[in-house]
């Protein structure tokens, strides 16, 4: 390759790579220039506000608990076995992943929804989904936990096997092979893939409109404040849209800063 | 409830709003190429059916219609973005446009009933069943037409029978589509529409009448945004709100006449 064919091809790059950065964080930055940390604070002190975020931090880590419960498991064993129909199941699996929040919606209201397909049992079970807390719930596990399912098993499928063989032949149950030997060897992926989950989760909008209402206290998360201020406050409307970004932002990054570069690859997988 | 922060304010929002404007107009290939100028008309989404249906063969511009809560339009409009026609289910959110200098004298093009909606089984016959603990509401949020008219009517109850009512809303949704939606999926058992929502589902709910001492004055007003792409278009657009194949539309969806 000659010096001067070669030039041009790192600018193209860096312009690329110019573009896209003001792209993303153009939006991003207008929402802090936009107003001012006075205002910020003071919106946030409103009852309505402060509502959603426990909300959201509520729901959030609920949700959490039952994807990592039973994710985890679940990415194990799509990881560590063959069978017929698994690129069946792992696609099915990772749906969710490319469903519009609208469809995520339909789909939970047609499944559990009061006149869904199980919506009978649920109902005759005591348990009330929509418009009630637990419908949030349900609709951030339904949204986010393929980005920690998908994450999980890629992590666990890159450990190296003959710690597990060996650890078998010493006599070591699969449990607690899984417990001990590939959740520690597994973790930055793991990391990676909770931070994505609970980004996802923390950011979810239509499907919790759609499937759980809009309530105060009960099913207005952060999200669903926003859009509800944006028309007539729109002040309170970026307080609260500046605290998502710097949650999400703090927890992208510490997942970063905290497993190294191991844990960027593991999000561009 | 305040206003007063609604004026655009920071160079970069205005900036993301054009880029977003940009990116709506991007498109303008697929159209065909033909000679008819394009109208972008955001209207309230309690209009979505007759707009939708005397749009579709509208003469003289291919139209297109942007429907959510009258109120996020207009703060879309104030912060930037600029439709050519904007038709809300009040007259204050045009009347504020107008006098902010966004959009042109607002004309008033049809009326509306308030009516309590509940599924077309529903053992709910009247307002006062309401009261009764358990009962599931859904009502429009606060900033948005449905959802102000809905107070308005509750206020005019007696101040115990307004306290029971408001104690079981379940969700405050941000325009009628999530009402209704709530309503025919059975997530909520009672819900403050318009009549012309009711007979959009096609007898999945039914309509209960209020009494007259508690119905709300809902009257449409429509105008053309300024410094709108096509303001000629667009003023024929809302004069055939008043007179024309929409105001048909409009009527035969229950929609009263022009006040």
């Amino acid at each position: 390759m000659s010096p001067a064919r070669s030039a041009w091809f790192p600018v193209v790059l860096a312009l690329a790579l110019a573009v896209a950065l003001t792209f993303l964080t153009l939006p991003v930055v207008a929402i802090f220039v936009d107003s001012s940390p006075r205002q910020l604070i003071d919106s946030l002190g409103e009852r309505g506000a402060l509502d959603a975020l426990w909300l959201s931090a509520r729901t959030t880590a609920i949700a959490l608990a039952i994807i990592l419960v039973v994710g985890t498991p679940a990415a194990y064993l799509l990881a560590t076995r063959s069978f017929r129909g698994k690129a069946l199941v792992v696609t099915l699996i990772e749906l969710p992943l490319v469903l519009p929040p609208a469809v995520a919606g339909i789909a939970l209201l047609a499944a559990v929804g009061p006149e869904g397909i199980l919506g009978g049992a649920i109902d005759a079970a005591g348990i009330q989904l929509s418009l009630a807390t637990a419908g949030v719930v349900v609709a951030l596990t339904f949204v986010a936990s393929p980005f920690y399912v998908r994450q999980a098993m890629a992590a666990f499928a890159s450990v190296d096997r003959t710690l597990l063989d060996a650890s078998r032949t010493l006599g070591v149950s699969e449990a607690r092979g899984l417990l001990r030997v590939m959740i520690p060897s597994a973790m930055p992926g793991l990391a990676a893939g909770t931070a994505l989950a609970v980004g996802r989760s923390l950011g979810e909008f239509g499907a919790t409109l759609m499937f759980a209402g809009s309530f105060q206290g009960i099913t207005q998360t952060v999200p669903l404040a926003i859009y509800d201020r944006f028309a007539t406050d729109f002040d309170s409307a970026l307080a609260l849209s500046a605290v998502l970004v710097a949650v999400s932002g703090a927890i992208l990054l510490a997942v970063k800063l905290v497993q190294g570069s191991e844990a960027l690859g593991g999000v561009a997988r | 409830m305040t206003r007063a922060h609604l004026a655009p304010r920071g160079a970069a929002l205005t900036a993301t709003a054009a880029l977003v404007l940009a990116g709506c107009g991007g498109d303008d290939g697929d159209d065909g190429g033909g000679p008819k100028p394009r109208l972008v008309v955001s209207a309230a989404a309690s209009m979505t059916e007759p707009l939708t249906a005397c749009s579709r063969d509208y003469l003289g511009a291919t139209v297109r219609l942007s429907f959510a809560g009258s109120d996020e339009l207009a703060a879309q409009i104030e912060q930037g973005v600029k439709p050519d026609v904007y038709a809300a289910a009040n007259t204050k959110l045009p009347d504020r446009l107008h006098e902010e200098g966004k959009l042109g004298r607002p004309v008033e093009f049809a009326t509306n009933t308030l009516v309590l909606a509940v599924p077309k089984d529903s053992p709910i016959a009247s307002v006062d069943d309401l009261t009764k603990s358990g009962t599931k509401i859904a009502v429009g949020s606060e900033s948005v037409p449905i959802g102000s008219y809905t107070r308005e009517t509750l206020a005019r109850l007696p101040p115990g029978e307004e306290t029971a009512i408001l104690a079981n809303v379940r969700s405050n949704e941000p325009d009628v589509k999530g009402i209704v939606g709530k309503l025919t999926q059975g997530a909520a058992d009672a819900g403050f529409v318009y009549v012309t929502d009711v007979n959009a589902t096609d007898g999945e709910l039914k309509a209960i009448a209020l009494p007259s001492r508690l119905e709300p004055k809902v009257t449409y007003a429509a105008g053309v945004v300024s410094g709108a792409e096509q303001p000629a278009e667009a003023r024929t657009y809302v004069d055939g709100l008043v007179h024309g194949p929409c105001a048909d539309a409009l009527e035969s969806a229950g929609f009263g006449p022009a006040p």
